[in-house]
């Protein structure tokens, strides 16, 4: 097998004709090809969140706008909230993660690696579904529209007496159909995880991303099933009048929170511990130490893990619990702010006493820290339930869970793409770029999103697809537009550095960084086995111990 | 620093040597950037407290006029100064690190002391950490009880407030009245306590009563019975709004309390008792309302209209405002609003009527003696 794919490689993908080159992308079962395509779709839809986000900060600039009508915004805000979280995030983190942890654990590709095309593929036909909805979502009548319940489509507004037509279907279908990729993308990450290391590498010498995303799989299980079940119960409703949330006929609405919520709440967490990872990979490369604390952030996690199951109604402050709830999940909620204080301090700790160089990948990771501490420390004040019944379902919190997502997430995302890029493209960066791009959008990021938090304290709640004047709103909306072409253009930078890199960056050799995990001992980019020989690994930073032979790791472990 | 804590193992190696001339600069830099972004955010704070000219009107959660909205108000300025600390003191470490710890220019290549952790500090900041949600916990969970689990004193005032798809309807079982969009609610004193306790239903979908400078939000959900109250110590109007996704125009479902001085709302409640007035000028009118589709949706107390899909519109004349806070209660407005309501409210559940211009004009005519 190995020599084959060598000749392949020798040749160049180049040589192929573009039928051939389409054809090996559509059918791979490789996890490197899958994890690409994982990103680039997630990009593509990352431009049209985008831009669905632009459309309703257009609306929003000015009081009484009349840019879009208000069910278009309604769409915007359904589709944004819908595609960024299922079709931006996810697919991005699960791209990187099945780039990444075989190369890192030494394997040559995925447990399963045609599960992880099936996963890959029914993760994209369930975005295209979502997005057929625009063609087909009222039927052949109404010429098309989008689902208009907000991504978290509270009932009864699903039901088919508030929701007529087949908006809702595409929404609740599509999320199914991808839904049931990410358990498929799951149970092949902690397969591979379990099963595939290679010799030496028992748990506690994995790398921190393995584990890691060894924890995201077993939430992912955990969180991502009820969502399924309560789609297939509000398909039963819709179709097959089923009454579990149908409140005019005695179904319960708040089941619906339930069910939502104890898939949302994980789903964070779902999408911020992978970015984890990449926090915990890049901050040791460029401080050049290793990661302070390496067990406790391992237990940490799996803290977080566990306790991110027993939050979830603190979406729910305003149905009106009863006291003993609210006090419950108010100190559930608090609390996981203690394993997460303790991974921003590991990573604090792992920068203390190094010799940190200031490159693309860590500006990103130190803006990531710097934005998800305070992203944090508002999570604490919406956690306190009654300050949650003044700013839950305000600006405040929209401002709040986009530091997280943005501030947090898109951050280390970024910081991934131009850590792993040349290993992924055998190319480097142009840095200055970079570095325009982190600027650009670190202005626009905390333009927009520092002052969202001041309208939603000022009462404007979410979802409004206009406001009053006069009520101190006013300049709030306009700054946080503003922002939002700051991102934009930040974006714009970082796909022209994208394409101008692929054309023609530098040859950036296998190890750019000076790193130590195993994907950086292999070609960039990789070969389709990735290892001519597995390697066999003495410590958590085998590169470490190859390059500093007289004082390895493993005399420390 | 913390060295003495530190299991450290000094290596001094040297590494790949790469130049970073521009260093000291770029830090710099970053420290000006947060530092102007700190000031934006002190601006905002500033601003949120701070009384331009015209405040009246602006929602805002931290000027509370009302016991429940006060103590969340206390609530958070203890959450708000506790987190204040915290991002200081974090931020501060960040910085500090990021700038001490910086590759320098004329760096000797050598990797630094390879440090792998140290459990003092590890239990350290855990320990610290879990206090501090301790006294935050223990604060929160008081003013869970208090707000929640308050006694309905002898005095108060009930009100059933019942979201509808885009308006509010307000009942008042205990006196007889109802209304629609516009709560009116008496003073309360420490002396003589008023309060208004609310049950909340919804008619159709989820929504929301948020009153900011009354009291924290609480749903309106269907096939479900939620409480709230409020005390209101300062007359005057108080905005809200609904705030929680409800359909197509959820943005136009405004909500006005207006607190009144104890004659102003038992002489409130007089009035809104009264049936329609008999006016012989309007007949026209009428007999158009009531023998249009109108009074399949409003009720007029003491006519036919006995509808209940759309607001009471028995005392339509005493509101300020139409379409749930859309538009003023001007006759030309009310006139607009029956030919076309989506020039208010594009999405509302009122139908246009399409009457011809006599018609609407002796319509208009006959709303307008409602009061």
């Amino acid at each position: 097998m190995s020599s084959e794919t060598i000749a392949l490689s020798a040749t160049g993908p180049d040589a192929q004709p573009i039928g051939d080159r389409l054809h090996s992308w559509v059918t791979t079962v490789d996890h490197k090809k899958l994890g690409i395509l994982y990103i680039l779709y997630a990009l593509l839809f990352l431009v049209i969140g985008g831009i669905e986000a632009l459309i309703m900060r257009i609306q929003l600039i000015v009081p009484e706008n009349q840019f879009v009508s208000p069910q278009v915004f309604n769409r915007m805000f359904t589709m944004h909230g819908t595609t960024m979280i299922f079709f931006v995030a996810m697919p991005i983190l699960f791209g990187f993660g099945t780039y990444l942890i075989p190369l890192m654990i030494g394997a040559r590709d995925m447990a399963f690696p045609r599960l992880n095309a099936l996963s890959f593929w029914l993760t994209a036909f369930g975005g295209l579904l979502l997005y057929f909805s625009f063609i087909g979502g009222n039927g052949l009548y109404g010429a098309g529209n989008a689902p208009d319940v907000g991504w978290f489509a509270y009932a009864p507004l699903t039901a088919r007496a508030f929701s007529p037509g087949h908006s809702t279907d595409f929404w609740t279908l599509g999320l199914l159909v991808s839904g049931i990729g990410s358990i498929g993308t799951a149970v092949n990450f902690i397969t591979t995880i379990a099963c595939m290391r290679c010799p030496g590498m028992t748990l506690g010498k994995m790398p921190l991303l393995a584990w890691l995303n060894l924890i995201m799989g077993g939430m992912v299980i955990l969180a991502v099933s009820p969502l399924t079940a309560a789609q297939i119960m509000l398909c039963i409703d819709r179709y097959l009048g089923g009454h579990f949330f149908d409140t005019q006929a005695g179904g319960s609405a708040t089941l619906w929170m339930h069910f939502f919520w104890i898939f949302g709440h994980p789903e964070v967490y779902i999408l911020i511990v992978p970015s984890f990872a990449f926090a915990s990979e890049i901050i040791p490369v460029f401080s050049r130490k290793p990661i302070f604390g390496y067990p406790v952030m391992v237990a940490a996690t799996i803290c977080i893990g566990f306790i991110s199951f027993s939050v979830w109604a603190h979406h729910m402050f305003t149905i009106g619990m009863n006291s003993y709830s609210n006090t419950f999940f108010t100190i559930t909620t608090m609390i996981i702010a203690v394993p997460t204080g303790i991974k921003i301090f590991n990573w604090i700790g792992t920068m203390w006493g190094g010799k940190i160089r200031f490159r693309a990948p860590m500006l990103f990771c130190i803006g990531f820290l710097f934005q998800f501490l305070i992203a944090g420390l508002t999570g604490i004040m919406l956690g306190a339930s009654p300050f949650d019944w003044q700013l839950g379902n305000s600006y405040f919190v929209v401002a709040h869970f986009h530091y997280v997502i943005v501030g947090g997430i898109l951050f280390t995302v970024f910081g991934a793409f131009y850590y792993w890029f040349p290993k992924m493209s055998g190319r480097m960066y142009n840095e200055t770029l970079a570095k325009w791009h982190f600027w650009l959008f670190l202005i626009g990021f905390h333009l927009t999103f520092d002052f969202m938090h001041v309208p939603g304290i000022l009462g404007m709640p979410r979802r409004i697809y206009t406001y009053e004047p006069g009520r101190g709103w006013e300049i709030w909306n306009l700054l946080v537009t503003i922002g939002v072409f700051f991102q934009a253009l930040g974006v714009l930078v970082f796909v022209i550095n994208l394409l101008l890199a692929l054309r023609k960056g530098e040859p950036a050799g296998n190890d750019p960084w000076d790193a130590w995990t195993l994907e950086w001992s292999t070609t960039s980019p990789p070969p389709e086995y990735n290892f001519a020989t597995i390697p066999t690994v003495w410590s958590r930073r085998p590169l470490w111990d190859i390059k500093h032979p007289e004082d390895p790791d493993w005399k420390y472990e | 620093m913390a060295n003495c804590f530190l299991i450290v193992a000094k290596r001094q190696i040297r590494a790949e040597p790469m130049s970073y001339s521009e260093q000291a600069r770029r830090v710099a830099s970053r420290a000006a950037g947060i530092a102007v972004l700190l000031a934006g955010f002190l601006l905002a704070a500033n601003l949120c407290y701070g009384a331009p000219t015209n405040t009246s009107q602006i929602p805002s959660i931290f000027r509370p006029e009302s016991t429940p909205a006060d103590s969340i108000f206390r609530l958070s300025l203890l959450v708000l100064s506790i987190t204040g600390v915290i991002f200081l003191v974090v931020f501060g470490l960040l910085v500090y690190s990021v700038t001490k710890y910086r590759k320098r220019a004329g760096d000797d290549g050598r990797e630094p002391p390879q440090v792998y952790g140290s459990n003092q500090v590890e239990l350290a900041w855990t320990v610290i950490p879990v206090l501090i949600v301790l006294v935050l916990f223990l604060a929160t969970a008081r003013v869970i009880r208090s707000v929640q689990d308050a006694p309905e004193p002898g005095g108060a005032i009930e009100v059933t407030a019942i979201g509808h798809q885009f308006w509010w309807e307000f009942r008042y079982p205990a006196l007889g009245v109802v209304t629609v969009n516009e709560l009116h609610v008496p003073v309360s004193s420490s002396s003589h306590p008023t309060p208004t306790f609310i049950t909340l239903l919804s008619a159709d979908t989820h929504h929301s009563f948020w009153v900011p400078r009354l009291a924290g939000k609480t749903d309106l959900i269907p096939n479900r019975v939620n409480h709230m109250w409020i005390d209101p110590h300062e007359t005057g109007l108080y905005l809200g709004q609904c705030a929680q996704y409800c359909g197509t125009q959820h943005a136009k479902m405004f909500l006005r309390v207006y607190v009144d001085s104890k004659e102003q709302f038992d002489q409130w409640i007089q009035e809104q008792r009264k049936p329609a007035l008999a006016n012989d000028s309007a007949d026209e009118g009428r007999r158009i309302f009531e023998t249009t589709a109108c009074v399949n949706c409003h009720t007029v107390s003491g006519t036919a209209a006995a509808g209940r899909f759309g607001p009471d519109l028995t005392h339509l004349m005493s509101r300020s405002t139409i379409a749930a806070g859309a538009a003023e209660n001007t006759p030309e407005n009310l006139k607009m609003w029956i030919q076309n309501p989506d020039i208010f409210k594009p999405g509302s559940l009122m139908p246009a009527m399409q009457l011809n211009e006599k018609d609407l004009d002796a319509l208009t005519a006959y709303l307008v003696t409602l009061r």
